[in-house]
């Protein structure tokens, strides 16, 4: 590959694992917010019970 | 009262407490002062006038925020901001009440600094004694804004040179091209226009930073 | 799927089309071009990506508007969500920008390019915008000094810009000059496509961290209700 070449696919990588990081975070988040969702249902649960 | 009277007595009373505390002008005195003879120190045999003319418009940023970080420390320890919200005045004669104050601290600390930049380092001439005139209009109208806003936040001294370094980038553009550059009244007309922008926005939306 | 999940999906779907298409055509259709060989084909990405993160800044300003005179109750978490997405294609805009450089120039920044100096001033003042915003305590004045600070950012983008282009006199000499494509034919359609990709894939990322900051909230709010 030519260095103009190697550089232009380096600036097309680093938008792509820009967007694939982002993609990570809101990952995480979601996870999050399920456990997050899961212990909330845990405590509705407890008080319609109790 | 009227709008003009509100903040004649808003700026008066600034300078009043700072005719009797004397602390925040000869800290910015010194602290220009001490900030010139670093510059001297930072500028290499080879450099040209018009590296210390740039200098200079770095000074004159810093010392304004020196004496900006002040702005609004007394109003929040004594909780005279509610008050002041609370009086019947148009918010915005707060904001400008203080510009004027810190515009007057500026321009008084520039009584020195200018002399001793021109001893220190080289003659200043007149286009830079007008865009410097300008330029404190602009620094003045949005720092006493930023110090405003800054002031709600948890980490005031922090935050505040964050949000008004970017905002002064175009004012050390305009300042330093009118004193290093031929065509200068390209330059002060920048100023000039950015002092209006600034101010009209400054003036529209400070009744957002102080109330809810 | 109620209705707000379907307009997610598509937008989603319009982006991933878009960006196939996109990236067909500047790597298999667009020619080369005649000054700059291969290398220009960033263009096709770095212009699309600066012209989104503008649009996320007037976004965010428009919503922080609408914060500010009518009240809406939902702008000022938009407002903020929309400069987000600025900020990350602002950097984008820098990065891209930079490795442009280097390839035409040789350096890994010009002060020279007016607009990757610009996006650099602009990167310094919404990042203070993130500062000034975890610094105040949740609540109305929060959203009042963010929204006031995101309608100053607009007006700063243009005076900035002439700013800039008047320190061109002094700092110094413009050496490179760069000319643009000639838009015409293959490329100005290469390039619509990619604008319209990069817009889509903003617009996307944008709904997605405007759910999530919801569905953060809510939780919350159920949290508080049950304990």
């Amino acid at each position: 590959m030519s260095t103009a070449e190697k550089y232009v696919t380096a600036a097309y990588l680093v938008v792509f694992v820009v967007v694939l990081g982002y993609v990570l975070i809101i990952a995480a988040k979601m996870q999050r917010l399920e456990r997050e969702l899961g212990e909330l249902v845990e405590l509705a649960r407890r008080r319609s019970d109790g | 009262m009227t709008y003009a009277a509100d903040v004649a007595a808003l700026a008066r009373k600034d300078l009043l407490l700072e005719l009797r505390a004397r602390e925040t002008l000869p800290a910015m005195a010194l602290f220009v002062l001490s900030a010139l003879t670093v510059f001297h120190f930072a500028l290499p045999a080879t450099s040209s006038d018009l590296a210390a003319k740039g200098l200079l418009w770095v000074a004159i940023v810093f010392t304004a925020l020196v004496g900006l970080q002040r702005a609004f420390v007394v109003e929040r320890e004594h909780g005279v901001i509610d008050g002041l919200v609370l009086a019947p005045c148009d918010r915005s004669a707060i904001w400008l009440g203080k510009a004027l104050a810190v515009l007057g601290f500026l321009a008084a600390v520039e009584v020195i600094a200018l002399p001793a930049y021109s001893i220190f380092f080289s003659p200043v001439d007149g286009p830079t004694i007008a865009a410097v005139a300008l330029a404190d209009l602009g620094i003045c109208a949005v720092g006493t804004f930023v110090a405003a806003t800054a002031a709600s936040s948890r980490t005031r001294e922090l935050v505040l040179p964050l949000l008004f370094l970017p905002l002064v980038i175009p004012v050390v553009i305009g300042g330093v091209g009118a004193s290093v550059a031929g065509g200068s009244a390209r330059y002060l007309g920048f100023l000039a226009l950015y002092d209006a922008v600034f101010a009209i926005i400054c003036w529209a939306s400070f009744e957002y930073v102080v109330t809810e | 799927m109620s209705l707000r999940n379907n307009r997610l999906a598509a937008w989603a779907a319009l982006a991933l089309g878009l960006s196939a298409a996109a990236l067909a055509l500047i790597f298999f259709v667009a020619p080369n071009d005649a000054d700059q060989g291969f290398s220009q084909r960033i263009f096709y990405f770095h212009v699309p990506i600066a012209l989104t993160a503008y649009g996320c800044f007037f976004v965010g300003a428009w919503k922080a508007f609408r914060h500010l005179w009518k009240g809406d109750p939902t702008a000022d978490l938009e407002s903020y969500v929309a400069i987000h997405q600025g900020v990350i294609f602002g950097v984008l805009t820098l990065a891209t920008g930079s490795i442009w450089a280097k390839i035409s120039w040789g350096h890994w920044w010009l002060w020279s390019e007016k607009q990757l100096t610009l996006f650099l001033v602009l990167f310094l003042f919404y990042s203070a915008y993130f500062m000034l915003r975890f610094s105040v305590d949740d609540g109305p004045q929060r959203a009042n000094l963010s929204a006031v600070y995101a309608l100053f950012g607009v007006v700063l983008i243009p005076i900035s810009f002439l700013a800039i282009r008047l320190a061109q006199n002094y700092i110094h000499p413009v050496v490179f000059t760069r000319h643009g494509p000639a838009f015409h034919g293959t490329i100005l359609w290469t390039f619509c496509v990619s604008l319209a990709a990069m817009l889509a894939l903003a617009a996307t990322l944008y709904r997605i961290e405007l759910t999530g900051k919801r569905l953060d909230s809510r939780l919350r709010e159920l949290r508080e209700l049950l304990a």
